[in-house]
């Protein structure tokens, strides 16, 4: 690693978390650890068929339960919610059709959790069971019975996309060499060790609920849409955080319920959902179908690209329009590709709704897209790193689907995890294999989940008798955000992060922040910060200059100090002046969307650059992988704090190997086939390899002492490496995530027959994509100038 | 519903005695945190499946989920809440939080008690060797890495300096 | 939360107490010893009881003799797996007892527990909320099998490691009933069926297990599963060989998790004995053993994969026993390829 911290005190050192002790201590309160007094407990019966209309539902015998105090139904909350504006197709309770097994009906609220469990099973529902739809292909042409949703179509195409940037047609003819190929990206889930948990209390009229929530604003909103009370009757806080990675930033039913529970009985209430239930909760990643074709000349140069996908979306909207996006977007931000379609089709189908896993909607084509380059390479005879070198994207440029790409540390990277690996000098050997690929991703998406005008993140200060009081919106899901905030303020302040004291994630105290994902919010909140900080730093060196009789320019910030003054009595000083200090600071992206429908998904204000390294032994017998190492470099612009980007880099190379080799979400006869931690394998101690990390610091010109993104981007390159690796030991591409041992032996037996060498779909479906929208490509080159502007 | 089995049962918990009046069903995980509040002691799975609610049981990792206070009765339990003395963090807990080893926070209390147990075993463990014991343990953020680099500090520390506490905080900064 | 049901929880002082207890109860009883097999099992309802029979009584010693060892069927799977003389002389049980599920749980696991451990089956081991979605099986509130629907049997796996290696050690186990104690040699102890997979009185105590000391005896477990940790078996080789030079006097070679009880490998046992061990002869036993093994899609992975495997693991499984008196380590086939 290598982290500086040039003319800086706070940002750049290896500084703990501002909650470390209470969280190595246990005294970190998450929502499942509250029990206020009178609390009541609840369980939710939910769908026992995949796809059924529901005929009855008779809840009198739990009603009579003793210990029993609420039973409420669909009837209880009728209207529909959900993330985003164009899919609002959830109901907390359904009581007309349940759309997959886990599909919550009816709670219970009850003295303890064993009666509300039982009050649940006591619910009689009759249904009428409808044919259920559970694979892309089978939601592609017409059911037997009815559609699961009723938008959408034909059929049960929930979304249909189709984009052309410059002359694709024109791009293929100019080719030396073209090829196709098909991929398959099996679904997997968060799987965080924290179930998801939920406390409402109702008090003088007014909901509060706490909840182990990415995104304390959209439960908000869902609450008060549903609730059908003004926003400011409801207050959200985010409890202690025990892991999102995407599957806790959508509004569930159980936080509506337990509000609904509250508010009829006057109780506290509180829904800890079981492990199961969480897997029913979902919002995981999409299985994705996905097919290519690429043209390159004779020295490896991509001439064109039209890519497709089909995402297998489960029941619901979810996230689900913009991970279609997300899987054409960023293809273009790490290779310069000239002319480029895309087509994108999310279909629903009985599982549980697919949403933002960490990559939202890109692991999927980052796999497709670094595996296929590398057969193109093979096909010309190229070393598939050189190609890829060969069509990297250049900082300072603007992509064919007008993406704006301004810091960009991919050689550097590359160069980074080769020379560390020895990739290039590896030794040729059956069974032993290293592969290579990259990646990059948002620091924040540029446009808002729905339409307003309203900053992406605000943050404010106070400060008072010396001490300082930060306020934002985000919440920290272990990532490390509030660290990010307390290094901010503490450089600008001149003081140390333990000296600022945080309040985060709380709708009543805090100002609006979209939320913690999309990987936004070091870069978003952390730019509010420095806007709110230096407002009142200004203000400190004001009352400091005007005491010291000097110019401001003369007042020194630093070490505790303000000028010559320590900084309590400078604050002092400033009360005085100005009255009550408080300052705040706002960020909102720069408007760089491209000039066409669909263009707000891929906009950021800057993208983090990974490269990856993989070292495997491939048993060719038994197709059992050992991971021996694994190297990566990522290009997080700054490293505001160094011990946190490695932290977020490992925990991402972690997961990119649990999705690369085996967790997977199956379903049979209608059901998850495993919903359970022994079945869902997620690598234990024993699975993971060493990792050798190094970041790289490319000190973006917008991002918050030029810092970007580091939570989801170094997950990205994994997963193709992975396969790559694979590849090169065994001489067979598994063009199917997870690869798994059965996949290996499969397509060694395949190549011995003399068949193709891989395992993967053989074909994509027919899909009825609309003509293309064709967008002319912007100029290449940025106006350096003025970066921000289009 | 069946009637339910109520025993006395006296606990070690912590070093503190306490006799209980429980359901006999009720699992040592739920006694810890819905009567004694001892909140510290996560849970994941419930079915012994994730390490999260991991106890010590006279030293050594237990899982607090499939306990029943019954069967452990007068046999000495130690929670994360007993880790530290007082205000002074346990030298696990101070690598732990020095190294960025609890990123969310919710498999470390299970872990720092495997942790615990393991050095008090073998104070210099090598790297694989603290891999196998707290191979029974998940964590979702981490990637494991900074443990093993935490665990390994912690043992050094141990090591060089006679087991005392170290002052309650990280880095040299109050508590908040 | 996933909770237990109420029951009642009956403390016996001995282990013939406890089985009258349990032949007065009858089916509404069952005993608990580490309970980490039992308790998920309650919690997702796979068992309704009444009361448990706590046998926290069994004692928990390692004995130590020249002609045998006896392992208390309290002794937990990490002492076991821990004991110096288990693992001296019978290197194989100590290796089994070492790599069930996960640390934490092999400290309250009890190896009596793991001899008598439930069988197994994805359609099998999951909540009551699930298996009422997608229909109960036989072996629990319904009537067909869902991985076999024309079968009239169970094919729910026999899942336990420490079971086939006490058999190719050619163990014993003390059972106490309520009228006294009887012997059984472990083989003895299974039956092939999914649903009553043990041959004894559901009403008796194992108390303890005893190993024969068989001069010159080697052995050793491999066991093969996804992840390194936590894992249930989803095929396993026990082997106990005896070698004079390099031939064969004595062999067993006995299969978990590939058939609804631990599948003795008769017919490579007699192959290979007399025979000199090599590749070729291994490589032939291997196949030998591994024909009658018939997993179903019924556990991780496929099942013609976890077919194929058998034979791998019953290889690997010689060789490590082969190589002991060279104190070679082997690698677990979960973590690492052979
Ligand atoms: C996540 C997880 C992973 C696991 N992985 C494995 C694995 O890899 N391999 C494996 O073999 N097992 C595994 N197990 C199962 C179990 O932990 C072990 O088999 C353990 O050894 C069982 O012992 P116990 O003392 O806890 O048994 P208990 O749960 O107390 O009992 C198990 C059964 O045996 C009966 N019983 C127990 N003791 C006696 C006795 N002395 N006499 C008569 N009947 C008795 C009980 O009535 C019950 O039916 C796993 C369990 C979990 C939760
Ligand atoms: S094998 Fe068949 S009967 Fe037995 S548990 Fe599995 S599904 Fe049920
Ligand atoms: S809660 Fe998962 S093992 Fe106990
Ligand atoms: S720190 Fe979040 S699960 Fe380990």
């Amino acid at each position: 690693m290598g982290a500086s911290n040039n003319g800086f005190s706070v940002i750049g050192k290896p500084l703990p978390k501002p909650d470390a002790v209470s969280k190595v201590t246990g005294r970190a309160i998450y929502a499942d650890d509250m029990l206020p007094a009178r609390t009541l407990h609840c369980r939710i019966l939910r769908s026992p068929h995949p796809h059924a209309r529901i005929v009855s539902i008779d809840t009198s015998a739990a009603r009579r339960m003793p210990g029993v105090q609420a039973v409420i139904t669909g009837a209880d909350l009728p209207i529909k919610f959900g993330i985003l504006p164009v899919t609002q197709d959830e109901r907390a309770l359904e009581h007309e059709k349940v759309r997959y097994v886990g599909d919550p009906i009816a709670a219970v609220a009850a003295v303890d959790e064993e009666i509300a469990a039982s009050a649940c099973d006591a619910i009689s529902v009759e249904y009428e069971v409808l044919e259920p739809v559970m694979s892309i292909d089978e939601a592609l042409v017409e059911t037997k019975d009815e559609r699961i949703q009723d938008y959408g179509g034909p059929n049960n195409i929930h979304k249909l996309v189709a984009l052309e940037f410059g002359d694709v047609d024109a791009g293929f003819a100019r080719a030396d060499h073209t090829r196709e190929d098909v991929f398959f990206f099996q679904g997997n889930t968060h799987l965080p060790m924290e179930q998801h948990s939920a406390v409402a209390t109702f008090v003088d009229g007014r909901v509060t609920l706490w909840s182990s929530t990415q995104v304390v604003h959209y439960v908000h909103r869902a609450l008060a849409k549903v609730l059908e009370l003004p926003m400011n009757r409801i207050r959200v806080i985010g409890a202690a955080h025990g892991g999102g990675f995407g599957g806790k930033t959508d509004p569930f039913a159980h936080e509506i319920i337990v509000s609904k529970l509250a508010m009829l009985t006057g109780r506290p209430v509180k829904c800890t959902l079981t492990r199961e239930e969480v897997f029913y909760a979902h919002r995981g990643r999409h299985p994705v179908l996905m097919w290519v074709r690429t043209g390159v000349t004779k020295d490896g140069r991509i001439t064109a690209m039209h890519f497709r996908s089909a995402l297998d979306g489960g029941a619901y909207g979810s996230y689900g329009v913009a991970s279609t996006f997300y899987t054409g977007a960023l293809q273009t931000v790490t290779y310069d590709i000239p002319a480029y379609r895309f087509e994108g089709c999310r279909v629903f189908t009985n599982k549980p709704p697919c949403g933002p896993k960490r990559g939202h909607g890109t692991p999927q084509p980052r796999f497709a897209l670094e595996l296929h380059l590398e057969k193109i390479a093979h096909d010309i005879g190229l070393d598939p790193v050189e190609l890829k070198q060969r069509n990297f994207v250049k900082p300072m440029t603007r992509t064919v689907n007008w993406l704006r790409v301004t810091s960009c540390g991919l050689e550097e990277c590359t160069e980074r995890v080769l020379n560390a690996s020895g990739f290039r000098k590896r030794e040729k050997k059956r069974g032993h294999g290293m592969g290579f690929a990259i990646s990059s991703y948002l620091s924040g998406a540029g446009t808002a989940i729905y339409w307003n005008d309203m900053p992406h993140s605000e943050v404010q200060i106070k400060v008072d008798r010396g001490g300082v009081t930060a306020y934002c919106g985000a919440m920290d899901i272990g990532q490390g955000s509030d660290s990010v905030l307390a290094a901010i303020v503490a450089e600008e302040l001149g003081i140390q992060p333990a000296d600022v004291r945080l309040v985060t994630a709380d709708t009543d105290t805090t100002p609006i922040d979209l939320g913690s994902y999309s990987s936004r919010v070091t870069f978003m909140a952390g730019n509010a910060a420095i806007q709110a900080a230096r407002k009142m730093r200004e203000m400190l060196v004001e009352a400091a200059a005007a005491k010291m009789g000097a110019p401001v320019e003369a007042v020194a910030v630093g070490g505790g100090r303000i000028g010559d003054f320590s900084f309590e009595d400078a604050s002092i000083l400033a009360e005085a002046r100005f009255g009550t200090l408080t300052s705040a600071g706002s960020y909102t992206p720069p408007k760089i969307a491209g000039p066409y429908k669909g263009s707000g998904v891929g906009p950021s204000p800057a993208y983090s650059y990974s490269a990856c390294v993989v070292d495997l032994d491939a048993d060719p017998r038994t197709g059992l992988v050992h991971l021996n190492k694994v190297w990566i470099a990522h290009d997080v612009g700054r490293a505001i704090n160094p011990l946190l980007v490695e932290g977020q880099v490992e925990g991402s190379v972690y997961m990119g190997l649990g999705e690369a080799l085996m967790e997977e979400q199956e379903f049979r006869k209608g059901l998850h086939k495993w919903p359970s931690m022994l079945e869902y394998k997620s690598p234990t101690f024993l699975d993971m390899p060493e990792v050798e990390t190094f970041i790289v610091e490319t000190v973006d010109p917008e991002g918050p002492y030029g810092a970007k993104e580091a939570g989801q981007g170094p997950l990205l390159p994994v997963i193709p490496a992975v396969s790559s690796a694979v590849f090169d030991a065994l001489g067979v591409w598994i063009d199917e995530i997870p690869v798994t041992p059965e996949k290996i032996v499969e397509a060694l037996r395949r190549k011995e027959k003399g068949e193709a060498a891989r395992f993967g779909p053989a074909r994509f479906p027919s899909i009825p994509y609309p003509a293309c929208i064709k967008v002319e490509p912007p100029a290449k080159e940025l106006d350096r100038a003025a970066p921000a502007s289009i | 519903m069946r009637e339910v089995d109520r025993h006395v049962v006296a606990l070690e918990v912590n070093g503190e005695h306490a006799e209980l009046l429980l359901p006999v069903h009720k699992t040592l995980l739920e006694v810890l945190r819905e009567d004694m509040q001892l909140t510290g002691t996560k849970h994941g799975c419930e079915l012994g499946e994730c390490g999260t609610c991991t106890v010590l049981v006279d030293g050594k990792p237990e899982l607090s989920c499939l306990l029943l206070p019954v069967q452990i009765e007068g046999r000495a339990i130690t929670t994360i809440e007993g880790m530290a003395k007082g205000s002074d963090l346990h030298p696990l807990q101070q690598a732990f939080a020095e190294l960025g080893a609890a990123q969310c926070g919710y498999c470390t209390p299970g872990i720092l008690l495997a942790a615990k147990s393991l050095l008090e075993s073998d104070p210099q463990p090598t790297r694989d060797g603290i891999r196998e014991a707290l191979a029974g343990n998940l964590c979702r953020c981490t990637g494991y890495s900074k443990i093993l680099d935490a665990v390994e500090l912690a043992g050094d520390r141990m090591m060089s300096s006679p087991p005392r506490g170290v002052a309650q905080s990280a880095g040299g900064d109050e508590e908040l | 939360m996933l909770r237990l049901p109420r029951f009642k929880y009956l403390r016996p002082k001995t282990a013939r107490e406890a089985a009258r207890m349990a032949s007065e109860l009858g089916p509404k009883a069952m005993f608990v010893a580490g309970g980490t097999d039992l308790f998920p099992k309650l919690k997702r309802r796979q068992f309704e009881v009444e009361a448990l029979i706590g046998l926290d009584f069994l004692s928990r010693q390692v004995r130590a003799g020249a002609d045998e060892a006896e392992v208390d069927a309290g002794v937990t799977l990490a002492s076991a797996a821990a004991n110096e003389h288990l693992s001296a002389t019978f290197s194989g049980y100590a290796e089994a007892a070492g790599v069930v599920s996960s640390p934490p749980l092999r400290n309250a696991g009890t190896i009596g527990g793991n001899l008598c451990v439930d069988t197994r089956c994805n359609y099998y081991d999951m909540t009551y909320e699930w298996r009422k979605a997608i229909g109960f099986c036989m072996k629990k509130d319904g009537d067909i099998c869902l991985v076999a629907p024309s079968s009239p049997r169970c094919w729910a796996v026999s899942s336990s490691d420490t079971g086939p290696m006490a058999i190719a050690l050619e163990g014993m186990v003390t059972l106490a009933g309520a009228d006294g104690e009887r012997e059984l040699p472990v083989a003895a102890l299974y039956r092939d069926d999914g649903i009553d997979y043990l041959a004894k009185q559901p009403s008796e105590v194992l108390t303890s297990l005893r190993l024969p000391v068989i001069e010159g005896n080697q052995s050793a477990y491999v066991k093969l599963r996804r992840r390194g940790s936590i894992d249930f078996p989803i095929a396993g080789a026990a082997v106990a060989l005896r070698l004079d030079g390099a031939t064969v006097t004595r062999c067993r070679i006995v299969l978990s998790a590939v058939a609804s009880y631990p599948l003795e490998a008769r017919a490579a046992d007699d192959f290979l004995t007399g025979k000199t061990l090599d590749e070729e002869t291994v490589r032939a036993a291997a196949e030998i053993a591994a024909k009658p093994a018939k997993p179903l899609d019924n556990a991780d992975l496929t099942h013609f994969w976890r077919k194929r495997m058998v034979r791998v693991v019953v290889e690997q499984a010689l060789a490590a026993a082969a190589t002991r008196g060279g104190g070679s380590m082997v690698k677990l086939l979960g973590q690492h390829p052979g």
